[in-house]
């Protein structure tokens, strides 16, 4: 079983100060093995944080971050599952699925995982999943209204990946989950 | 190493006087053993003759002491077993009188009183009041001290006190009192008689020889407070008076502050608190080098913990009008102390605040006094240098910040913005942090354009330079942060009411559009984003509402973020500009205000063209300038023509060429927007798709011109998914052909030997025609349409 935090999106300072309380409050270290991050920080202090939480730390950059450095499409093998990582500006149409589809089959990976739209999304195809974890702290978005602050769990294990998604709907944590699993020639899916 | 003559003297004395004790206490040993009391007394008053000694410092002379006084508890013990016996105590107390020299025989006095009283033969206070008097005899104060010291040790648990053996009538405790007191009384000279013994020079020496003894005179204050019978009354009415009266008649600025000290510590807060005026007003009286006002402050302290540790105890301090009598006393104090340093002053200050806010959190006017009281004792100075005083000032500020946990309460204190302008500039913004982190901590929302204002004036060491001169300094690191968290504060300002918060946006842009070009780049961007919150908001609201010329309205928001924007070139800052510009577009988009979008992608093109050179940069900068330009519905066509053209010519115009394709791709999709049927032109699709082809095309014969081999097939395969893309989405343009054609050059061009091998390229291809795959088994219409490819 092996734990991997998506998020991203925080836009830390501009368009948030700090991460929502009851996320701080549940993310504390030592419980996650890897932390994939879809970019905009934007700040050190973000990520001197994040790395604090768990020291595998994979992000993309973000057209906002204030470190040039991070790649632009990041790949990583966690148990069985190839997983791909980009911000997701640079795809357009921004947020259309079937593009991210593309950047799925180009980076040859089970799992996507992009933002830029701050909306959470969990769409499987029968090549994968494409994963948008929103944004962490329920910044401002142009693409999408009344963003609620989210960021994804997932549980990896054999063959199977559970998603857990944490969303702050008014003042409150609700959690959904959905369950892939990956076989040698096809995927199926169940969702709860 | 040299050890310093008179040193080494002093142990040799101090061993040999061990050794003379010792053996005499051998002796006396034999002595009791055989019940020789004529002997006993003799070897014991001769043990106790070497504590006649002058040659020894009291810490060494303490070492001495000490073994007399275990020596002394076994004599005692011999004397009670000896009034067993059938001798009196009455002979034993003559008997002992008979030692010749006077020091033995007061010890032995002493040590006899004490079975005296135990016996209760006579009353306790005839014995203590003979035995206090009689240790007058010893005048020389180390060895003074030392005696009446231990007359206090054996004496301290056969008090006449209420309630225990030795009660004696209705005065009963009044002689316990009388008899410490006496002692006290007499230690205290004693003590002071030090400081006026020997040469002028050596007055640093007696100093520290006085201080290694003045917890002997402090004992009897503290036997004091454990007398039972002391209650409120006779502490307030006698036991202070009485202490007060030799402390200052002393006149000794040593004794006074150690005994003040003491006083303080000893007794109970509860005391303190009811006799706190008769306390204050010795403090005038006390010699004028007397460091009253750490005094002061530890009294204070020990009140405000007092107030602290429960509810129950706070109505007796608004009773007795401790605040009153405190601020007046340390008024009268720093008057009178005209040299006291800055510092000082501010402690005093800052420890009657800290008593206030314990124990009148709601009187904020207490506060205010307090601080115009302290920044009156400022004024006149311009800027302090001492970096205690200023340390202390910011310890002062930061009270009523962690006290009430709320800026807008602090910010109703009109003293305190006044304290800022005599700090310097790193304190200044000290300060400033300090606050922000305040705010930031008890997320603490500030809501009208006034305290906005209130608040950025307290801040302003970190909106902009107040010294110019500062870059010395400069740390990059440390500003940054300290940048960041004024951002993060600009995220706090925010109010509901529409009128308001662009009230609010005004303060923050007139503040931070003079903070200078370093600050821009972080002040800039939370106060766009707060302003296109408030645009969607306003959205919501009917167009009807906004008919006043002042009232809060999209357009001339987007004037106001189009200003802000502009100052950023001063910086410059283009590439934050360009992706604020585009923003700024997509919400003019939301609002349906036509020119405002256009003017923004104008001003984002001008950028591109004329400010931003770097490849790497034009490259994102003109993804994000498609994928927005993908999103406007609200163009007409002429001003959608102009900007997709421009596009996709800033696309075939970047540096490299698998830029230049992917860009151009890119631009595919600014023909085809789902949401509206007429901006679906599957021909000027396929044209950008073909012209994606041929740059691709390019970069291959370019590759094998210069390197030998063809490039990798990547591109080719990222422009077949797009022909798919598009085929699915049902353009008719793009027919199976031209899919056909494209996986067989693919496949072609994969096996060539030319081409170099990619396997990043390879596992594409092959996800790609898994895809076409599993749309073929799919079924239905789609498996139809995707069924002639091979």
């Amino acid at each position: 079983m092996v734990l991997v935090l998506a998020i991203g999106d925080l836009h830390i300072p501009h368009r948030a100060p700090d991460l929502p309380a009851k996320f701080k409050s549940m993310l504390v270290p030592g419980k996650i093995q890897h932390i994939i991050c879809t970019g905009n920080l934007c700040i050190k202090e973000v990520h001197d944080y994040l790395k604090s939480l768990c020291p595998s730390l994979h992000i993309t950059r973000g057209e906002y971050d204030e470190d040039a450095r991070y790649p632009e499409t990041k790949t990583l093998t966690i148990g069985q599952f190839k997983l791909g990582l980009c911000h997701g500006h640079q795809v357009v149409p921004w947020g259309d699925l079937d593009s991210l589809a593309m950047l799925q089959r180009q980076l040859d990976v089970d799992i996507l995982v992009s933002g830029h739209t701050h909306q959470f999304k969990a769409y499987k195809h029968e090549a994968g999943v494409v994963i948008n974890p929103g944004s962490a702290t329920g910044a401002y978005s142009s693409i999408t209204y009344d963003v609620n602050p989210s960021f994804v769990l997932m549980d990896i294990d054999g063959l199977r990946v559970v998603v857990y998604v944490y969303e702050l709907i008014d003042g409150e944590v609700k959690v959904d989950k959905i369950d892939f699993k990956k076989t040698a020639t096809a995927t199926t899916h169940s969702a709860h | 190493m040299m050890i310093p003559d008179g040193i080494e003297d002093e142990d040799k004395w101090l061993t040999a006087g061990i050794a003379g004790l010792q053996q005499n206490a051998f002796y006396m040993h034999r002595a009791l053993d055989t019940n020789n009391l004529k002997d006993a007394l003799k070897y014991s008053a001769q043990m106790l003759s070497e504590l006649r000694t002058s040659r020894l410092s009291p810490h060494k002379y303490y070492e001495l002491y000490m073994r007399a006084f275990d020596e002394l508890r076994k004599l005692e013990m011999f004397f009670r077993e000896e009034t067993k016996r059938g001798c009196s105590t009455i002979e034993l107390y003559e008997l002992v009188q008979h030692a010749g020299n006077i020091l033995p025989r007061l010890y032995l006095l002493c040590t006899v009183g004490s079975v005296y009283i135990k016996s209760k033969e006579a009353p306790a206070k005839d014995v203590l009041k003979d035995l206090v008097e009689m240790c007058r005899g010893i005048q020389h104060p180390v060895r003074g001290l030392f005696l009446r010291s231990y007359l206090s040790q054996v004496t301290k648990d056969k008090l006449p006190d209420i309630g225990s053996e030795y009660e004696g009538d209705a005065d009963t405790v009044m002689d316990a009192l009388e008899f410490v007191l006496q002692n006290f009384t007499e230690m205290n000279k004693l003590w002071v008689r030090m400081q006026h013994q020997g040469p002028a020079r050596e007055k640093d020496k007696r100093e520290k020889e006085r201080n290694e003894l003045r917890d002997l005179v402090g004992k009897n204050l503290h036997v004091l407070s454990q007398i039972e019978g002391v209650d409120l009354e006779m502490y307030r009415d006698t036991v202070l008076p009485r202490v007060l009266e030799q402390v200052v008649n002393c006149k000794d600025e040593l004794a006074q502050y150690y005994l003040m000290d003491c006083i303080i510590q000893v007794f109970p807060d509860e005391y303190h608190l009811q006799t706190l005026e008769i306390l204050l007003s010795a403090c005038p009286q006390l010699q004028p080098a007397v460091d009253i006002k750490t005094m002061l402050s530890r009294l204070m302290e020990r009140l405000s913990n007092y107030a602290a540790s429960s509810a129950e105890v706070l109505p007796e301090f608004f009773h007795v009008e401790a605040f009153a009598k405190l601020s007046n006393a340390i008024g009268q104090v720093i008057e009178a102390q005209v040299d006291m340093p800055i510092v000082g002053a501010v402690t005093l200050y800052s420890s009657l605040l800290t008593f206030s806010l314990h124990v009148h959190p709601d009187r904020l006017d207490y506060v205010d006094q307090i601080l115009g009281a302290c920044v009156g004792k400022l004024s006149g100075k311009g800027k302090l240098e001492d970096s205690k005083a200023t340390k202390q000032i910011v310890t002062l500020l930061s009270a009523p910040l962690e006290k009430y946990n709320d800026i807008e309460t602090v910010l109703k204190l009109s003293n305190y913005p006044r304290f800022m302008e005599y700090l310097d500039d790193g304190t200044n913004k000290v300060m400033a942090n300090v606050i922000i982190q305040s705010i930031l901590k008890n997320k603490t929302c500030i809501s009208t354009a006034d305290k906005v204002e209130a608040l950025f004036e307290l801040i302003k060491g970190l909106i902009k330079d107040l010294d110019e001169n500062l870059d010395d300094e400069f740390d990059e690191e440390d500003f940054n942060e300290e940048q960041s968290s004024v951002a993060r504060l600009i995220q706090m300002l925010y109010n509901d009411d529409p009128e308001e918060m662009l009230k609010i946006i005004c303060t923050v842009k007139k503040h931070i559009l003079s903070g200078g070009t370093k600050r821009l780049p972080f002040t800039v961007p939370p106060l766009i984003f707060n302003s296109l919150k408030l645009v969607r908001n306003l959205q919501g609201q009917d167009e009807s509402v906004s008919g006043d010329e002042s009232s809060a309205n999209p357009k001339k928001l987007f004037q106001l973020l189009n200003q802000t924007i502009e100052a950023l070139s001063t910086v410059p800052a283009s590439e934050l500009a360009l992706r604020l510009y585009l923003q700024c577009a997509e919400a003019a988009n939301d609002s349906d205000l036509e020119p405002v979008a256009y003017e923004f992608f104008t001003q984002a093109y001008i950028l591109y063209e004329e400010e931003i050179s770097d490849s790497k940069a034009q490259v994102t900068a003109i993804h994000l300038i498609i994928g927005t330009l993908q999103r406007m519905h609200i163009f007409g066509v002429e001003n959608r023509d102009t900007l997709t053209h421009k596009a996709t010519g800033y696309s075939a115009k970047l540096l490299k060429k698998p830029d230049q394709c992917r860009a151009v791709y890119a631009c595919s999709h600014l023909f085809w927007v789902e949401d509206h049927e007429n901006n679906k032109d599957g021909e000027r699709v396929l044209f950008c798709l073909k012209r994606a082809l041929r740059i691709a095309n390019a970069a291959q014969q370019m590759a094998n011109a210069t390197r030998g081999s063809s490039g990798s097939v990547m591109l080719f395969i990222e422009i077949l998914n797009k022909y798919l893309y598009f085929f699915e989405k049902g353009n008719s343009h793009i027919t199976l052909d031209s899919i056909q054609g494209l996986i067989e050059l693919i496949t072609t061009e994969m096996q060539s030997e030319t081409v170099t091998p990619d396997p990043a390229a390879d596992a594409f291809f092959a996800s790609t025609l898994r895809y076409i795959q599993f749309q073929k088994d799919k079924g239905g219409a789609v498996a139809e349409k995707y069924e002639p490819i091979k």
